[in-house]
């Protein structure tokens, strides 16, 4: 690679050893990506925020004592627990002494406290171009995606080092010709009344990231009156499904305006179809539970939004949450604050629902919480669940999450894609 | 019989194993237990068995890009992979080794095959991976 006279001088220490570290780790990236010199980002999300093992925190430790602070805006993925209410979450204290390093090392070096996966609703959000380095797979996939702000998918511990030298090597999807889509997934028989449930679009991005890998997708055929909720869902399973660091919808996402558009003149080099026969596969396929028994539902995996706060008040309005399940939401303190502010907290508290922020749902302390089965509207959790936690989870949409939590048994009504 | 096949090295080290393979790709986070080096999704068909000292072959990687962190900590408990021969290397599966090699002092190399080599492979093989020279030899 070629570098700077400023780089140089880093790599021999002038910034220190935290510095040196970090920009050694790009350089390797580039140099193996085949990048010819490292660019400046405006802004790093970083992803290695969660305790879950001892190198993590080690890195973050070493970093900070090595001197190493951000050297742009960096916005924090969620910690593993809610920082705040970790008591109302069950943490142990002798991992609760863990996490609070973790949360200082960050601190320490300086980067912005936001502790939320869905950065792109509320945190540094970048615009339509803009050249980021982002971790969490799920927020990639949106930044790209839906924003079409440009970023790799940046793993943790790599984005410690961009945020510390600011710059990245530059190569894959932050250059344009990378972002072209190479092969073409055509949604086909998928009526309208299957879209208008909103359960289909994380059902739909999990296929895709089962069927596109790694490589750049073209989806055809997505209606044009998609939340961007629904959107977050199908982000969140794609990245989950696969490795999709950027995927194009056509019709709805900023390089996609048209097929061609986003196809950079090429013809794509697979075309392949998602049918009702591989959404209801789809959903089997996210359905690991035995029997009707339920003792948790969860959702805000990605963290919950406003507008989706606002479905689930008015579904739990003047019900209560049976005695047999748990029902938690995950968010961040930006929304936390505004539905405190607006009263759907205390109605939501009233239902017997727990809300924590800072926290992933996928790390609950799970010897705390000898849940049995899971339901969840994320299809990203019901993706993990098991490996994560050990624990049955089935994927359903909101209305039937509800309604399990309310009888304390599974229910699922008929999906528009089941019937033949 | 030995066999010699020429690779793309991605990250250095020479390395001698033996061969784990699957077809399927892997996500480091929720596919295998950093405390043991396991593959712990039950859906994954090397559900059970552990990554710790093999020449992990594998198409490619997937999902989450907290498998770095995953790969970092299986090096400092010494449980990682020998080494790893796939299809692709993206940057999220290069991560987890080139950071363990500034950070740990540790090596985990990494060779790319081409489809057909990669089909040689076959688990219990005996293979040395030389990345710095971007050959592996199949023993027997």
């Amino acid at each position: 690679m070629r570098l700077t006279d400023e780089e140089n001088s880093i790599l021999d220490g002038k910034r220190g050893e935290a510095a040196r570290i970090a920009l050694s780790v790009l350089v390797d990236l580039g140099t193996l990506f085949g990048a010819e010199e490292l660019m400046r980002v405006s802004q790093v999300h970083i992803d290695a925020t969660l305790y879950m093992v001892e190198a993590g925190l080690e890195f973050a430790e070493k970093m900070v004592d090595w001197g190493g602070t951000v050297a742009v805006p960096t916005s924090l993925n969620p910690s593993a627990i809610d920082l705040q209410r970790w008591d109302a979450l069950r943490v142990p204290a002798e991992t609760l002494s863990k996490h609070k390093r973790l949360e200082a090392a960050y601190l320490n070096m300086r980067a912005t406290p936001t502790w939320t996966c869905a950065p792109y609703q509320h945190g540094i959000i970048p615009r339509f171009g803009e050249q980021i380095a982002w971790g969490e797979s799920n927020a990639i996939a949106f930044a790209n995606s839906i924003i079409g702000a440009r970023t790799n998918r940046y793993a943790d511990l790599m984005d410690i080092c961009a945020a510390i030298i600011g710059k990245v090597p530059k190569f894959g999807l932050h250059l344009a010709e990378n972002r072209k889509a190479d092969i073409l997934i055509e949604l086909k028989d998928v009526s309208s009344r299957m879209f208008a449930d909103d359960a289909i679009y994380p059902l739909l991005g999990y296929l895709l990231g089962e069927m596109a890998g790694d490589r750049v997708a073209a989806v055809t055929g997505m209606p044009q009156d998609v939340k961007i909720d629904s959107l977050k869902g199908f982000c969140a399973a794609a990245a989950s499904s696969g490795a999709v660091g950027l995927c194009h919808l056509v019709g709805l996402t900023p390089e996609a305006q048209t097929l061609e558009m986003c196809l950079q003149g090429n013809k794509p080099r697979r075309v392949l179809e998602i049918t009702p026969a591989a959404i209801r596969k789809a959903q089997e396929h996210l359905c690991m539970v035995k029997n009707d028994a339920v003792d948790l539902v969860v959702t805000g995996c990605p963290h919950y939004s406003t507008a989706e706060f606002m479905r689930l008040a008015q579904l739990i309005k003047d019900k209560r949450i049976h005695e047999s399940v748990v029902f938690w939401v995950f968010t961040n303190r930006t929304v936390f604050a505004w539905i405190k502010n607006k009263g759907i907290l205390s109605d939501l508290i009233a239902g017997g629902v727990m809300v924590f922020t800072d926290g992933c749902p996928l790390q609950y302390p799970r010897e705390s919480w000898p849940f049995k089965a899971a339901m969840t509207d994320s299809a990203k959790f019901a993706n993990y669940c098991f490996s994560q936690r050990g624990l049955d989870a089935v994927y359903a949409g909101i209305e039937d999450c509800v309604e399990t939590a309310l009888r304390g048994k599974i229910c699922r009504k008929d999906s528009p894609w089941n019937k033949k | 019989m030995e066999q010699k096949i020429t690779g793309c090295g991605v990250v250095s080290g020479i390395v001698k194993g033996e061969v784990l393979v699957t077809s399927e790709s892997i996500s480091f986070w929720g596919g295998v237990d950093p405390a043991s080096g396991a593959v712990n999704d039950p859906r994954h068909e090397l559900f059970g068995q552990s990554v710790a000292g093999k020449v992990l072959a594998f198409p490619f990687g997937k999902g989450s890009s907290t498998g770095s962190l995953i790969m970092l900590e299986l090096v400092r408990v010494d449980k990682a992979p020998a080494a790893i021969l796939n299809m692709r290397t993206e940057p999220i599966l290069a991560t987890g080794p080139i950071v363990a090699e500034h950070f740990y002092g540790k090596k985990i190399p990494i060779i790319s095959l081409d489809a057909s080599s990669f089909r040689k492979l076959k688990t219990g093989q005996s293979v040395t991976v030389n990345a710095t020279e971007n050959y592996i030899v199949i023993h027997a």
